[in-house]
C-alpha cells in the first residue's frame, strides 16, 4: 500500500493530469438532461447577466438592419389580413372560427450569444422557464429555421443552433414533395445538407426547402433553404444534395420561439404505436 | 509570491472576458475559431508548481466552456495543454537560470524561442478540440482544416497581445 502510495505521490503530476482530463471528457460524453440542467441553472445567471449587459450595447449597432427585416415581415403579415383581400366570394364571412385552434404559440426572444465557426454551435436566448419555455421547442427568424431549445433555466435558454453535429430536422421539397432530413456538415455555415432524398426523383438547383411539419417540434411549411449543389454518388440510392440556409446565423438578433401546443398529446400517442 | 498570484488572477479574468465577449465574436468565416485564452497556460512562470498548471488551467478551460455551452470541451483540451507544456518547454530549450524570474515570453525568451513554443502548445490544443468535437472520421479533412486555420489566427492573436502588452526588460 505504501509503495502506491508514493508510486502516485511521485508522477502526481500526470495522475493529477488523469484526473481532470476524465472528468472534462466525463462533462462532454454525459449529456443527461438532469446533469445538464442542474449545470444550467448554477452557470446561466451569470453568463446569461453578462451577455445580456453585452448585447444590450452591440444590439444598437444592428437596429436599422433589424427594422428593415421587421418592415418586410410586417408588410407580409399585412397582406394576410382580411382588410388586405378582396372577397370573391359573396357568401358571408364567418368570423366566430370553430374549425381552427391554435396549434402554434410564438415568444419573440433576442439571441444574447451565438456561434457559427464551431462544429457545434449553440445560442443563448433571454427567455427562459418563467416565459414558459421548455426544452424541445422549435426557434425560428422571419428568414426560416434556427434551431431548437435544450436547455432552460430561470431567465435564459439555450438553443442548439442548426449549425449542430446533432441537430436533424425533418424537411420536404415542396415541388416534388419530397421527404429529406436537414442535418450539418460542419464545413460551411452558409450551406445545409439535405439527405434522404432519392435519385429517381427530378431535383433541381433553386428548389425550396421547408420544414415537413412531421417532428412534433417545428410547424410545417417553415422555409429551410434552397438548393444549391446537387451530386449523385456512383452506387448510392441517395443525393448529396446542398442547400443555402434562409436564415442568417451569422446575423441573428431577434428570434422567435414556437411552441406546439399538442406536443404532448403528439408524443404520449407515439408511445402507445411503439409499445405495441 | 502572493502579489504575483493576484495578478495572474487578473490575467486569467481579462483573458476569459476577451475571449466570450470579443474573440469569439469576430466572424472570420465557418472554420476559424481562435482560442485567444491560451495566452494563459503559455505565459504561466516557469517555477509554477504542476499542480497549479493543471488545475488552473482545467478551470480556465471550463470557464470558456460555460460560456459556450460546450461542457468539458475547452476544459479537455486546456488540461492537456498543461500536461503536456513541461515536455515542450524541455524540447523547446529551458531557460539555464530555471530557479529565477524569467517568464516564458518575449521580453525573457526573445520572439523566436516564444513563437516556437507557442505554435506546438496551440496546434496540441486545436487538435485536441478537433478531435473531441466531432468523432467523425469521415470529417477528417474538415477538422484538419479547422485545426490549421484556426491555429494561424490564434498564434497571430496571442504574438500581437503579446507585443502589446508585455513588460520591456529593464
Amino acid at each position: 500500500m505504501r509503495y502506491i502510495l508514493a508510486f502516485i505521490w511521485k508522477h502526481r503530476f500526470f495522475f493529477l493530469f488523469l484526473v481532470l482530463e476524465a472528468l472534462s471528457i466525463a462533462l462532454i460524453v454525459n449529456k443527461s438532461y438532469y446533469q445538464r440542467a442542474v449545470i444550467t441553472n448554477m452557470t446561466d445567471n451569470v453568463t446569461g447577466g453578462i451577455f445580456n449587459t453585452y448585447s444590450s450595447i452591440t444590439g444598437y449597432f444592428r437596429l436599422k438592419g433589424e427594422n428593415e427585416k421587421l418592415a418586410a415581415e410586417n408588410a407580409m403579415l399585412w397582406q394576410t389580413l382580411k382588410e388586405g383581400q378582396v372577397t370573391t366570394d359573396t357568401a358571408t364571412i364567418y368570423l366566430e372560427d370553430t374549425l381552427n385552434r391554435q396549434n402554434y404559440r410564438y415568444t419573440v426572444a433576442k439571441v444574447i450569444s451565438n456561434s457559427t465557426s464551431n462544429r457545434n454551435n449553440y445560442i443563448m436566448l433571454n427567455k427562459g422557464i418563467r416565459h414558459g419555455i421548455t426544452p424541445d421547442m422549435a426557434v425560428i427568424n422571419p428568414q426560416g429555421i434556427v434551431g431548437t431549445v435544450v436547455s432552460v433555466s430561470q431567465n435564459f435558454c439555450w438553443v442548439m443552433s442548426a449549425l449542430n453535429k446533432h441537430a436533424k430536422v425533418s424537411a420536404r421539397i415542396n415541388r416534388l414533395n419530397q421527404m429529406g432530413t436537414v442535418v450539418w456538415q460542419g464545413s460551411n455555415p452558409r450551406l445545409g445538407s439535405l439527405t434522404d432524398i432519392p435519385v429517381h426523383v427530378k431535383v433541381a438547383k433553386g428548389d425550396s426547402v421547408y420544414t415537413s411539419g412531421y417532428s412534433y417540434i417545428f410547424p410545417e411549411g417553415i422555409m429551410v433553404g434552397t438548393i444549391e449543389n446537387i451530386k449523385v454518388r456512383e452506387g448510392e440510392h441517395f443525393y448529396d444534395i446542398d442547400f443555402e440556409w434562409s436564415a442568417d446565423f451569422n446575423s441573428l438578433t431577434y428570434v422567435y420561439i414556437v411552441k406546439n401546443l399538442f406536443r404532448e398529446e403528439q408524443v404520449e400517442l407515439s408511445k402507445e404505436v411503439i409499445d405495441e | 509570491m502572493s502579489r504575483s498570484y493576484l495578478a495572474l488572477f487578473m490575467r486569467f479574468v481579462v483573458l476569459v472576458a476577451a475571449q466570450v465577449l470579443i474573440v469569439d465574436h469576430i466572424n472570420l468565416g465557418g472554420y476559424i475559431s481562435p482560442a485567444l485564452y491560451l495566452l494563459f497556460i503559455i505565459l504561466l512562470p516557469f517555477q509554477v508548481p504542476g499542480w497549479f498548471l493543471l488545475v488552473s488551467s482545467f478551470f480556465l478551460g471550463m470557464s470558456i466552456d460555460i460560456f459556450s455551452n460546450s461542457t468539458g470541451l475547452n476544459a479537455a483540451a486546456s488540461v492537456f495543454v498543461a500536461f503536456v507544456r513541461p515536455a515542450v518547454i524541455r524540447g523547446v530549450g529551458a531557460p539555464a537560470d530555471y530557479e529565477g524570474h524569467l517568464n516564458p515570453g518575449i521580453p525573457d525568451m526573445g520572439a523566436q524561442w516564444f513563437i516556437t513554443y507557442s505554435t506546438v502548445l496551440i496546434l496540441i490544443h486545436q487538435l485536441m478540440i478537433g478531435i473531441l468535437e466531432s468523432f467523425y472520421l469521415s470529417e477528417a479533412g474538415t477538422i484538419l482544416l479547422r485545426v490549421i486555420l484556426s491555429s494561424a489566427v490564434t498564434l497571430l492573436m496571442i504574438v500581437i497581445v503579446e507585443y502589446l502588452f508585455m513588460r520591456r526588460k529593464r
